[in-house]
């Protein structure tokens, strides 16, 4: 595989996509530069799942251009597939087969020669070891989580796609996968993921688009999208703890990280 | 990347293999209607049908297997269904292995779980009184014809598992194939049927498929039937496949 390094992990240009009359897709740009975190945020229904589908080859798009790892998605679809790895909406793990199994499968088809070694390290990377052996139908939504990203891994795929990783999650599991995607960039993987909050993009992201009526209106670093708004009136207002400030201090787990990013963002709009 | 086309199906077709063995269940109900059916007939029925046949058991038998394979085949259905909806099916289309693998795969596995099925099947007929003098080579053209039917029946069974909509969809496209013996030369003979009906059942792919199979276990010339039967396969098998591979392309487009 040739590719370059100067390159732009994933190149979007003027992207087109319709499904029978509802025009998605209207001319989306964006670049992502290797070995960063890119979050494309948008509501549902806004079109970032079709475009995470057309940037891993599952569906063709009507006009423009996209390149992932610098080869076309759809003149090298063959080459794209080689350069990345999907994890979809919904944990797309075989649920008859156990954890092991699942990562076994994945590196037999991604034709690597010790699939063994590979699950059994990634087993023990994201804390599975022991639901190794279990079928994952009887895991919960964040081990199965888990057990999808790991899937992903397999192989060291350069561009990593997770379509909405935290939909569905609960504030634990949550932190977790944010944890998975940060070691993931540290170790040089381009990861672009879709969400609906800001507030993950915020705690994710090194940049941040927004998907909204079919093209990409801001698209810019955390500051750069924050010196958007209006600029911040200094209010005293007595600050409540969310739920999840009160869920973190009876549980203990994950230091509220979440629920103070959250805090400051609402004071900032306010 | 189709030089990864064997080992990438071989390794899909171990996963749905280990689905069926963890789920034994799938090819117990698949055998459990056909048996039903066998012994209604057999035991309520048989005894006020005249076929002109020695034995009513072994003249059933062809229609109750090819009702064996029309009812197993739904699962393939189903279970590319599940795939679909799972994303499973996405996570393998997004990776680098030979395309075609995953729809191969669910249908090797269909024909492996159906012959496991017939024979369950045949065992239960010859538990009840079955038996047949015919030869190895007319057993392996039995075999041969039961796989070919089962091989074009699951493409049929492709079609709906890609594009169901929903679980019952997937599956509810079996019932109409399971009835189709009803209307053939599998329970009694045709000429007593009124004339359109008579016509239609002497000229559905059931009829010769179980003339032949019948021929084939009773020792008698198969005659036109058997090449009317394969064409009957052969011309399934070819459409349901062209139907089913344009389905799995728009899938991706």
């Amino acid at each position: 595989m040739a590719t370059s390094t100067t390159q732009a992990a994933i190149a979007v240009a003027g992207l087109e996509k319709s499904y029978k009359d509802v025009h998605v897709l209207r001319g989306v740009d964006f670049e992502v530069e290797r070995g960063s975190i890119f979050a494309l945020l948008g509501s549902n229904g806004a079109g970032k799942t079709t475009i995470v589908n057309i940037l891993s080859t599952l569906l063709k798009h009507d006009g423009g251009a996209a390149a992932v790892n610098g080869f076309d998605v759809a003149s090298a679809a063959g080459d794209v597939r080689e350069s990345i790895s999907l994890t979809g909406q919904f944990a797309a793990v075989d649920e008859i087969l156990t954890g092991r199994e699942n990562l076994v499968l994945v590196a037999r088809l991604r034709h690597l020669p010790n699939p063994g070694e590979i699950a059994d390290g990634l087993l023990e990377r994201f804390s599975l070891t022991e639901a190794g052996g279990r079928r994952t139908s009887t895991y919960s939504g964040g081990m199965r989580r888990r057990l999808d990203i790991a899937m992903s891994l397999i192989g060291n795929p350069p561009v990593i796609f997770l379509d909405e990783p935290t939909t569905g999650l609960d504030p634990e599991a949550r932190l977790e996968v944010w944890g998975a995607v940060k070691d993931l960039a540290g170790a040089g993987t381009t990861v672009m993921l879709t969400t609906q909050t800001l507030d993950e993009a915020e705690h994710l992201a090194d940049r941040i688009a927004i998907l909204h009526e079919g093209r990409i209106i801001v698209n810019g670093t955390l500051a750069e999208l924050k010196a958007l708004l209006p600029p911040a009136k200094v209010e005293y207002v007595e600050k409540q703890p969310t739920l999840e400030d009160v869920y973190f201090a009876i549980v203990g787990g994950g230091a509220g990280g979440a629920g103070k990013g959250a805090a400051t963002n609402r004071e900032e709009l306010s | 990347m189709s030089a990864y086309f064997v080992s990438d199906t071989n390794v899909l077709l171990g996963r749905s293999l280990r689905h069926i063995t963890r789920s034994m269940d799938t090819i117990i109900t698949t055998t459990l209607m056909p048996i039903a059916f066998l012994l209604l007939f057999v035991y309520v029925f048989g005894g006020a049908i005249n076929t002109g046949s020695e034995s009513y058991v072994s003249y059933l038998l062809p229609g109750i297997l090819v009702i064996t394979i029309a009812s197993g085949i739904s699962y393939t259905a189903l279970r590319l269904f599940q795939d679909m909806q799972g994303g499973i099916f996405a996570r393998f289309q997004s990776m680098p292995i030979a395309r075609s693998a995953m729809l191969w795969s669910h249908v090797l596995t269909s024909l492996v779980a159906n012959m496991v099925a017939v024979i369950v099947v045949v065992l239960v007929a010859f538990a009840i009184g079955f038996r047949s003098g015919a030869g190895v080579l007319a057993w392996l053209a039995v075999a041969g014809i039961l796989l070919l039917l089962t091989l074009a029946l699951t493409w049929i069974a492709v079609i709906p598992g890609l594009t169901a909509k929903s679980i019952d969809g997937a599956s509810a496209f079996a019932y109409p194939l399971i009835f189709l013996p009803f209307i053939s030369s599998a329970f009694v003979p045709t000429d007593t049927m009124p004339g359109p009906l008579a016509w239609f059942a002497e000229n559905q792919p059931v009829t010769s498929i179980v003339n032949t199979l019948r021929n084939l276990l009773e020792q008698q010339p198969v005659g036109a039937d058997i090449w009317i039967a394969l064409a009957w396969c052969v011309g399934i098998l070819v459409v349901a496949y062209a139907v089913a591979m344009a389905a799995y392309r728009k899938k991706t487009a």
